[in-house]
């Protein structure tokens, strides 16, 4: 064990523990246990700080985080899945020097990776010439024989790049894994950062540490300047919500003001890529890919791909898109390739590697398996095509000699019998950095990823970066498996950083508001619909149990009307509240989920609340009062949501689309409910049940002064057109909004949402109560669906 | 020996779809001293708003349709005239298994006419200890891997039985093989399994059967449809040879070749994908009709 050789005094109580283990380098002290300079003002920071106030500080961190909407790993739809972020609060803090020694490595190892991925898509010299066993590649999943030959646009095949890093014993750094297919965490770097500064908001040390906004700003502008990029649009291709980083897809683009796309919202024509918007197809320049290349063409890729776009691979090959990085390019992230770089990079480069990476053997090769066998005990032995980092540890492995799993067989005979699929890897030591645990500072093994973007003047580097900690003091690899934390990684100068923004200063860009793809339109106005197609239910499933409570009488004939009304919405009063709402619920969670990148935090978190709050209140609800008062919170929680939605939301097209599905749904609604409940039959309170749905009560009361008849709740929920529980006012808001949207309009022709409003709002306009008649309410339902069908062929397909 | 060929295959949509992509490999190929394409014309209907001849990775002939307005059916036809050359008799060329993996392991080169991208998993073709099994048992002492290969393809046929109801386009082979019944695609991917599992290289080759038998001959199996085998990899002198599995016989004058792969999905031969949902009904006439 090493400790902290003379600390002082003030920092004796924070290091008391801090115990490095043998032969493994530290971040914080070096050989000789004395600290790093460039910690120093870091820990008098947090030396100066009560544990008290040190728990206040990373609870402002935390807090932030959540606010963000930045969770842990499993994205769903599903808002109570998420965990908090573990996000480990001591920043990982890196002298710029030793900083500039690592880019520097890693940029020629960008560099050798950009050739190898020519030369193994085009001419296949390396195999050609024995430096790669051909069956490496040729059985390589994500070696894709349809883009072999396919020059990419821009010339260059990688342009963002990730690395994972380690530190050996003797202080040198060593490249774990290469991440060439789809980089994530750049993203949650720049989350890490915006919470670490909440946790320690005192200028100094942190008016030292490098800034990141300038590494993202460079990136933008590279893609910008693609050829083909300008007047077309910037798209990040996500495989969608499904993904652990979805959400980090939909910060960045948020971030940078870049679209987000899934395969679905785009098509090919003529080799040009479009993205379908409800102003028609838009052309696409570039597509920073975020999902793995298989799964972009189920034409010419992965066949069974869902979420592929038919045709990219063909508009890849006659150049006419940029892909960020080039299909193909997973290919890189295999773990046998390891092997073969060392020498790969002399015969490519002419130099050898400046950054080694992890040893690595191929035992397809007779010397280099026979080897492995004899250093077992400290080798890590597994799949040789699997593209997972050292320390993911998949099912056919083995560590220090040791089969994982079940395994039938000694561990030389399962080389020899696999030799050709496994490899060796050296089971690294990797360096400590101090971790707070448990109210005290604790070295923890880590690893840093390293983003790189390629900029017209060569590779630049995030000047930070992505840290995971480990969860014990285990400095092997192999621990970082268990899932530890995260932390910033500070990049420390010796003197000020420059402050950087995102956008060059005094300039501003204004994205024009008309290219909302068709598929984030179709899920906002089902959005829009479910949401008040919940609200339709909780209205009549609260007018029920008041009933209820009122007479305790389940057959009270009011009381059968409503089942009966809310049976024809598949709705069956009889069951718990959540389960009665779980259907209209879930349905609203999945489109939300699905276009979260155009939710204000405020919004989503409003949504997450009414959910998890049905679930709650629903438990140990009595029919009757308990449920109707319950019922009523609910209510209020979707006031609220709808209230953000209204107050805060952009009048452009992604509202539109929101608004204009309540409104459908509305109007629907409230015909349906005058059928059932302003009918023909005079049943008593019948009439009530529809004022009370409408929320018209009381405007009734003020308007008519007499008890309900058919007439006045006619005139009040069909005909009224300031009423916004109307049909009429409804009609009258989608027309507005079908006004302002792109086609309204087209040589004097009116669209085909238009025609079918304009039509509907004039015959309610000039209405007499005793028109509307259940005959005249059914065909004003049939009406609105040829409304919404006009608003499917025009914007969403 | 020269053929005509026509083929027409339909495909019908239940809901008409907004864009329609479409890979289509349906064009016999030109086969340096094996096959001769005299003349080859795909026709489609109703006409696509794109249509572009490409070659794949693995030199077939790919047509991409595309269409961007509703359609509710599509229907291709082929027409062709195709020369189909016998290789004159040549003796085995081909080493054992254990040369043949030397050779394999020293292979240098990518391209398609190589060994090494047909052995191990294909998409459509994963290892299957059945079938291991069972090829394994046709090995016998100093066989050449010409030998093997047809030992495999003719214990296949012994034991599998042609039934075109028993599977589809999607079953795998490990499936078709317990239960010992399927079609010419069925009967291919089982052979290609199997010689895999010995070491050697294999791919599927899609195409066309003659009709009717020459005078005398009893008719062969797969001719009413587009039919598939199997071609095999016998080391550096002997390279490749194709063997029919659904007939237990060398691919000779009576096979028409269309395209090759690592397996079905590499060549099937209309491929696809529609923005649309509902029942989708095809049919395929297939006539291949020797030139007096």
């Amino acid at each position: 064990m090493r400790a902290a050789s003379h600390p002082p005094d003030r920092f004796r109580a924070l290091l008391a523990d801090y115990d490095v283990p043998p032969n493994v380098a530290d971040e914080l002290l070096d050989a000789d246990g004395a600290m790093r300079p460039v910690w120093v003002p870091f820990i008098e920071q947090l030396a100066a700080l009560s544990p008290e106030e040190v728990g206040a500080h990373f609870a402002r961190g935390d807090q932030y985080l959540r606010d963000a909407g930045v969770f842990y790993r499993r994205y769903s739809s599903e808002p109570q899945q998420e965990r908090d972020w573990p996000l480990s609060h001591v920043p990982v803090i890196l002298q710029e020097r030793d900083w500039a020694g690592i880019c520097a490595g890693l940029a020629q190892r960008a560099e050798l990776l950009e050739a190898v991925m020519a030369d193994l898509y085009g001419p296949a010299r390396l195999v050609r010439e024995g430096h790669l066993p051909a069956e490496l590649i040729a059985q390589n999943p994500e070696w894709h024989r349809a883009l072999v030959g396919v020059r990419p646009a821009s010339g260059h095949f990688l342009h963002f790049l990730a690395f994972e890093i380690g530190r050996s014993p003797d202080g040198s750094w060593l490249v774990l894994g290469d991440r060439a297919q789809a980089p994530s965490g750049a993203g949650f770097a720049l989350e890490n950062r915006m919470a670490t500064a909440r946790v320690f908001p005192d200028p100094f040390p942190r008016a030292n540490v490098r800034r990141l906004a300038g590494f993202f700003r460079a990136f933008r502008e590279a893609m910008d300047r693609m050829p083909g990029a300008q007047g077309r649009r910037t798209a990040i291709l996500t495989p969608g919500p499904g993904t652990d980083t979805y959400f980090e897809h939909a910060y960045i683009a948020r971030y940078l003001g870049l679209v987000l796309l899934e395969g679905e919202d785009l098509i090919i024509r003529n080799g040009a890529v479009q993205v379908r918007t409800v102003s028609g197809p838009q052309p696409v320049g570039v597509l920073w890919r975020r999902l793995d290349a298989a799964f972009a063409d189920p034409l010419e890729l992965n066949e069974t791909s869902q979420i592929g776009t038919p045709g990219l691979v063909d508009a890849v090959r006659q150049s006419s898109v940029n892909v960020v990085n080039a299909l193909g390019s997973g290919l890189l992230e295999t773990r046998a390739l390891m092997a073969f770089l060392p020498k790969i990079a002399e015969v490519l480069l002419g130099a050898p590697l400046a950054l080694p990476n992890i040893a690595t053997w191929w035992c397809g090769q007779p010397s280099e398996r026979a080897y492995v066998k004899a250093h077992a005990e400290g080798m890590f032995v597994s799949e040789a095509l699997s593209r997972a980092l050292p320390f993911d540890i998949g099912q056919a492995s083995a560590l220090g000699g040791a089969l994982r799993g079940p395994q039938d067989q000694p561990f030389e005979a399962w080389i020899d019998a696999n030799a050709r699929d496994l490899v060796g890897q050296e089971a690294v030591t990797l360096s400590t950095t101090p971790a707070w645990v448990d109210g005290r500072l604790l070295p923890r093994p880590m690893t840093v990823r390293v983003f790189a973007a390629r900029t017209p003047k060569g590779w630049t580097f995030l000047p930070g970066g992505y840290a995971r900690i480990g969860r014990t003091d285990d400095a092997t690899a192999l621990s970082m498996q268990q899932g530890g934390s995260v932390a910033d990684v500070w990049v420390m100068r010796d003197g000020p950083a420059a402050e950087e923004t995102l956008f060059e200063p005094g300039s501003f860009r204004r994205e024009d508001s008309g290219t909302l793809p068709s598929r984030a339109a179709d899920n906002l106005l089902w959005l829009g619909r479910y949401v008040e197609r919940s609200e339709g239910a909780i209205r009549l499933l609260r007018a029920y149990h008041l009933r209820l409570a009122e007479t305790g009488n389940v057959g009270d004939p009011r009381l059968s009307r409503i089942a009966d009304h809310l049976a024809e919405l598949s709705l069956d009063v009889s069951a718990p509240v959540y389960t009665a709402l779980e259907p209209s619920l879930s349905a609203t969670r999945q489109c939300a989920g699905r276009v979260r990148d155009r939710f204000s935090v405020d919004g989503w978190a409003a949504l997450s609340d009414l959910i998890s709050s049905v679930a709650e209140v629903s438990g140990s609800l009595r029919p009757g009062d308990d449920c109707a008062r319950a019922l009523g919170i609910l209510l209020r929680k979707i006031t609220g949501f709808n209230g953000l939605v209204h107050e805060n939301m952009h009048r452009t097209s992604p509202w539109r689309f929101l608004t204009f599905g309540r409104a459908i749904e509305r109007a629907d609604g409230a015909a349906a409910v005058l059928v059932s409940f302003a009918g023909e039959d005079i049943t008593p309170g019948l009439l009530d049940i529809a004022l009370e749905y409408a929320d018209s009560r009381i405007t009734h009361q003020r308007r008519y002064r007499i008890d309900p008849t058919r007439d006045t709740v006619s005139d009040l929920i069909a005909l009224d057109a300031y009423n916004p529980r109307a049909i009429r006012f409804q009609v009258t808001s989608m027309r507005r909004i079908a006004e302002d949207l792109p086609f309204a309009r087209v040589e004097g022709r009116v669209s085909a949402v238009l025609r079918p409003l304009l039509r509907l709002e004039t015959d309610l306009a000039i209405a007499n109560p005793a028109d509307v008649t259940a005959d005249r309410l059914r065909a004003l339902r049939s009406e609105l669906r040829d409304v919404s069908g006009g608003l499917s062929s025009t914007y969403l397909v | 020996m020269r053929y005509d060929i026509t083929l027409s295959i339909s495909h019908d949509y239940g809901v008409p779809s907004a864009h329609a992509r479409t890979l289509v490999r349906l064009l016999p190929a030109n086969l340096a001293g094996r096959q001769n394409v005299l003349s080859r014309l795909l026709t489609v209907e109703p006409r696509p708003d794109e249509r572009r001849d490409g070659e794949d990775f693995f030199g077939n002939v790919m047509t991409t349709l595309a269409f961007h307005r509703p359609i509710d059916r599509v229907e291709l036809t082929l027409k062709a005239r195709v020369e189909r050359l016998a290789a004159p008799p040549r003796l085995d060329l081909s080493s054992d298994l254990p040369g043949l993996a030397a050779e394999v392991a020293g292979y240098r080169g990518l391209e398609a006419g190589g060994p090494v991208h047909y052995l191990g998993a294909s998409p459509r073709v994963a290892p299957d200890a059945g079938i291991s099994d069972f090829a394994r048992a046709q090995i016998g002492p100093g066989m050449t891997v010409l030998q093997v290969v047809e030992a495999v393809g003719h214990a296949l046929h012994d034991v599998l039985e042609f039934d075109a109801e028993a599977t589809d386009v999607h079953t795998p082979p490990s499936e078709a093989f317990a239960q010992r019944h399927g079609v010419c695609q069925d009967f291919s991917h089982i052979m290609i399994a199997g010689l895999r599992a010995l070491g050697i290289p294999a791919g599927y080759v899609s195409g066309f059967l003659r009709t009717l038998p020459p005078p005398g001959q009893p008719r062969l199996e797969g001719a009413d449809a587009m039919h598939a085998w199997v071609s095999a990899w016998c080391g550096v002198e002997e390279g490749w040879i194709e063997f029919d599995p659904t007939n237990a016989c060398a691919v000779r004058r009576d096979h028409v070749a269309v395209a090759y792969g690592r397996d079905y999905g590499d060549v099937a031969p209309v491929k696809g994908v529609l923005r649309t949902e509902g029942p989708q009904t095809s049919s395929q006439v297939v006539d291949v009709r020797p030139l007096a």
